[in-house]
């Protein structure tokens, strides 16, 4: 048993939902696909340091697994994620996201 | 000290945060990114998930921001040249993305008011984690390496110029 820092669970939430909800700003705010990109890396960390909280608080170290898990699915989805980017780019010359609206309707 | 150091921390993490969404040069954008990256590290590093603070710091600001520099380099986008959007669009997603905030910290700030207490410090160390992780988890460690594997397959197959013919 130890208090180590004697910080509420509660200021790592709201740490959490901080950065999650600059994260939902950025996709929204921004035209950029890669800095939409970005922002969901950022948002997916959020929810991994609000997992390693509790896992740290509860004593069970699946959580910290779980966000290792996450990591390598995030680097997957980073490595599609930019070919994609990278033919886009190729076929129109720009990541501008309004460019892309083809199956908007 | 820990205190100083989560608060100051969290602060580096969130004014980090506001740059990357709200800075002009993408390259910018991709070293904030790091900055917050790094800062979600040390809040590793105070829960005492040595193991993960490391791999973090590898994966995400050795290999994937390095990706994300590659690609602006490469698609050569180091200067400004995203459209503008309309300024009620910015506005509707900065109040969209504000009133969630709101929201969350409204619905969190009354949740829970205990400390945290780290019952079992130990737990972040690599021995304690490979166990858990090869114990209860070697399936999905197997499939997550399948995942990887199809991952840069089909990161190459798109990627690669189709022939001309």
């Amino acid at each position: 048993m130890e208090v180590i820092k004697a910080i509420p669970l509660n200021h790592y939430i709201l740490l959490s939902a901080v950065l999650f909800a600059i994260g939902v700003m950025g996709v929204l705010v921004r035209r950029n696909a890669i800095i939409i990109f970005m922002c969901i890396e950022l948002m997916l960390n959020a929810v991994n340091l609000l997992m390693v909280a509790f896992s740290a608080h509860h004593g069970d170290g699946k959580g910290q697994v779980f966000v290792f898990f996450i990591m390598a699915v995030a680097a997957a989805e980073v490595a599609v994620g930019l070919s994609i980017l990278i033919m886009i780019h190729r076929n129109t010359e720009t990541t501008d996201v309004g460019f892309l609206n083809k199956l908007k309707f | 000290m820990t205190h100083y150091a989560f608060y100051f921390l969290s602060f580096l993490a969130i004014l980090s945060a506001l740059m990357v969404v709200f800075s002009k040069n993408p390259i910018h954008s991709v070293l904030y990114l790091v900055l917050t990256f790094f800062a979600i590290a040390g809040h590793y590093l105070l829960l005492n998930a040595q193991f993960l603070a490391v791999v973090h710091i590898v994966v995400y600001a050795g290999a994937i921001m390095v990706l994300f520099l590659y690609v602006l380099m490469l698609l050569n986008l180091n200067v400004d040249a995203e459209p503008k959007n309309k300024t009620w669009v910015k506005v509707a997603g900065v109040l969209s993305g504000g009133m969630l905030m709101l929201t969350l910290i409204a619905t969190f700030s009354k949740a829970e008011t205990q400390a945290l207490v780290q019952k079992d410090p130990s737990i972040g160390v690599t021995a304690n984690l490979g166990k858990i992780l090869f114990n209860d988890f070697a399936l999905p460690f197997e499939i997550s390496s399948i995942l990887l594997l199809s991952a840069m397959v089909g990161a190459i197959m798109l990627s690669k110029k189709e022939a001309k013919n």
